[in-house]
């Protein structure tokens, strides 16, 4: 019976937070398992330096994702080449994952376009920075992927708060009624910024709200990554592959827990209370995979420390070359806008262009 | 206001909670709602303490869902309360838009007075503070342009409490622009307790006798800047902050045009069908015999907000301001 055919109040798990398996342990090589586990490393580590340069000027507002590791590089993991990736604005561990280089994510946070442009061999959107609306265009995507017979799946990344926008569930009632190959992916961290959980829905599980729209809801632990990827990956066989009489489309709540603050500009402390995040920190997916892996011999301290060690020097090497790039030429702004520049915009960035040689940096940039 | 108040030295946003907290203390059907903004106190701090001092009835964390906010705060509105709404930015109010342009703007209009709709909905606007993508936008001219609905986006922390108080007890729903730039940028003298600084009413900031100057929010600090750089080659400018961008104070306008017969407009919206546009032609209808210039626009491109890396070069500055000004003097 598929990991999916249960009922969305029970909640799917295949390690203890000690990383004892007590459920079926996916069918995933040691190389792959170790990857994964790297990969979740590196989400964290990278995590750690993106918020230490905010801390020291060196970037602007970051979104902060420890903690949701184990979901974003679970769910990621489970996707094939073919299929997309429609991330919200935490998914930098997702991303990495399907590919985006970490020197894009960077640059997108120090305020460079270039950082929204993805390689055109990576299939992931740019981030969503309002709440849920990317809902409806994996819906239209899949929608797409499905009229044009070609065989992918499409993975929506949301956050606990979208669930309670039209979007959300408008996204999810034409993905039923049009059964869209689609993965529905809420990170239910508790907390949308300082509002907890419980004010924004009175379901008793977010899993739970696609019974309404006629298709599978799954509540997994989002900080096992095993069980988020067993789930997803049964999700995205699924949405291509259905049984006879089995709706494509699947919602995953994956219940997990932000570790720290929504962005460097918010302070989670004024709202929530630190025993709290205490209590969550036990269930991290990093030790917890970690574990797993150490107790059926795929790690041992040498592999870890060689992980470490090269982990440090990828994100190091990433923050050089996102901090060697040039700040934009200035006309770009004009770029872009139209496949075709309008005569007022070019009027515009012609203006500019005058006003720039006359002043230079100095007629525009403040301190 | 009485000679016995005392005042206050505030920023702007300070100045937006002690507006809310005068009116939630002298009316009690005022409510406010919003993401974030009870326990936490609103991410920038515009609600701080309101939640402790008034409770969860009155200072409302809502589900995120702007949508939400704004349609259930009519309903609230017609029962007789005077919810006052916050958009987290104005660049997330677009779920909201539907509710706000096609019911509370027309609510009074199709119920020919029967139902009515005292709302108000703020939010913080404006660009300039190296936010994320859809932090900055400046989409002003989108709620001006809809019948019914008053747009009010101060520049001083004195105005952002008395307008505030007159827009919360304003019987028609009110856009409360908040120029987050300048939320913490100064302090201002701000009086203790309630005074009202009417909507629709224009402040000559400052006087002169070559050129008048329309800004509002933000941009009208590169201006003074401007001006009084022009002022030591021999340019008077005259500074006129509108404030109320609609409906807009057309007898200031054309009056200080009709005194100077140059014009130029700042506004760090996009050019095209920017307010800039609407002056420009109000000076035409209304004061075409003084004119003696064409009317310089110093605005926003019209291309997408960049990132901010580019924003410093988007956002009208002190030497570009000043260069259209002297375009309009020197024509």
């Amino acid at each position: 019976m598929s990991v999916l055919q249960r009922d969305p109040q029970d909640m799917l798990r295949v390690l203890e937070e000690d990383g004892t398996p007590v459920g079926e342990v996916p069918d995933l090589s040691d190389d792959e398992l170790v990857t994964m586990y790297r990969e979740m490393y590196l989400a964290r580590h990278f995590d750690t330096r993106a918020v230490s340069l905010q801390r020291q000027g060196r970037m602007g507002t970051y979104p902060p994702l420890s903690g949701q590791e184990g979901a974003q590089i679970g769910s990621a993991f489970a996707l094939d080449e073919e299929d997309w990736l429609f991330p919200s604005y935490r998914e930098h561990g997702a991303a990495l994952h399907r590919g985006l280089p970490l020197k894009r994510t960077l640059l997108y946070w120090m305020g460079h376009e270039k950082g929204n442009r993805i390689p055109e061999d990576v299939n992931m959107f740019p981030v969503a920075v309002p709440i849920a609306t990317q809902v409806l265009h994996a819906t239209g995507a899949a929608w797409a992927k499905k009229l044009q017979d070609e065989d992918a799946a499409v993975m929506c990344c949301f956050g606990d708060g979208a669930t309670s926008e039209g979007d959300f569930h408008e996204g999810l009632n034409f993905a039923g009624v049009f059964d869209t190959p689609n993965v529905f992916f809420c990170n239910n961290n508790q907390w949308a910024i300082s509002v907890p959980r419980e004010r924004q829905t009175a379901s008793a599980t977010i899993a739970q709200k696609a019974t309404a729209y006629g298709f599978e809801g799954v509540q997994v632990d989002g900080m096992d990554p095993l069980a988020v990827y067993a789930a997803t990956r049964a999700a995205v066989e699924k949405a291509k592959n259905p049984d006879e009489g089995e709706r494509r489309p699947t919602l995953i709540e994956a219940v997990q827990y932000r570790f720290g603050a929504h962005t460097t500009a918010d302070d989670p402390t004024v709202y929530r209370d630190t025993d709290e995040v205490e209590e969550w920190k036990k269930k991290d997916p990093i030790p917890r995979l970690e574990a797993f892996l150490r107790e059926t011999g795929r790690l041992d301290d040498e592999k870890v420390e060689a992980i470490e060690t090269s982990v440090k020097d990828e994100v190091a090497e990433a923050i050089e070359a996102a901090e060697s790039e040039p700040r934009p030429e200035p006309s770009e702004m004009f770029s872009n806008v139209f496949a075709e520049q309008t005569p007022e915009i070019r009027a515009q960035a012609e203006a500019f262009a005058e006003m720039y040689e006359r002043h230079g940096d100095e007629g525009f940039l403040r301190e | 206001m009485s000679q016995s108040q005392q005042t206050q030295n505030l920023t702007l946003v300070q100045a937006v909670r002690d507006g809310l907290h005068t009116e939630m203390t002298n009316d009690d059907r005022v409510v406010v709602m919003g993401e974030d903004v009870g326990k936490n106190g609103g991410v920038f701090r515009a609600t701080e303490g309101l939640w402790d001092e008034f409770g969860d009835d009155r200072v409302i964390d809502t589900p995120l869902a702007e949508s939400g906010i704004a349609g259930t705060a009519i309903g609230m509105a017609t029962m007789g309360m005077r919810p006052v709404a916050e958009m987290q930015f104005s660049g997330f109010m677009y779920p909201a838009f539907d509710q706000i342009v096609s019911h509370a703007a027309r609510l009074r209009t199709r119920s020919r007075g029967r139902f009515t709709c005292p709302l108000v909905v703020r939010a913080p606007y404006g660009g300039g503070i190296r936010a994320p993508e859809h932090h900055s936008e400046s989409k002003e001219a989108f709620y001006a342009h809809e019948a019914g609905l008053k747009v009010v986006i101060p520049s001083t922390p004195y105005d952002t409490k008395g307008l505030l108080i007159s827009a919360i007890r304003d019987p028609d729903p009110v856009i409360f622009l908040e120029p987050k730039l300048i939320y913490r940028a100064f302090r201002g003298d701000v009086p203790e307790g309630d005074y009202e600084v009417p909507i629709g009413e224009a402040a000559v900031r400052r006087e002169g006798t070559d050129v008048s100057v329309y800004t509002y929010g933000a941009m009208t600090r590169p201006t003074m800047e401007a001006a009084e750089n022009l002022e030591e080659d021999g340019v008077s400018v005259e500074v006129v902050d509108l404030r109320t961008v609609s409906p807009m104070d057309k007898e200031t306008i054309v009056e200080s045009f009709e005194k100077t017969g140059r014009a130029a407009v700042v506004h760090e919206a996009p050019k095209t069908g920017g307010l800039g546009a609407e002056i420009t032609a109000t000076l035409q209808e209304k004061a075409l015999l003084h004119q003696e210039a064409p009317v310089e626009r110093i605005a926003g491109y019209d291309v997408p907000y960049p990132l901010y890396a580019l924003e410093d070069y988007y956002l009208p500055s002190v030497a570009r301001v000043e260069e259209g000004i002297r375009n309009a003097v020197e024509f």
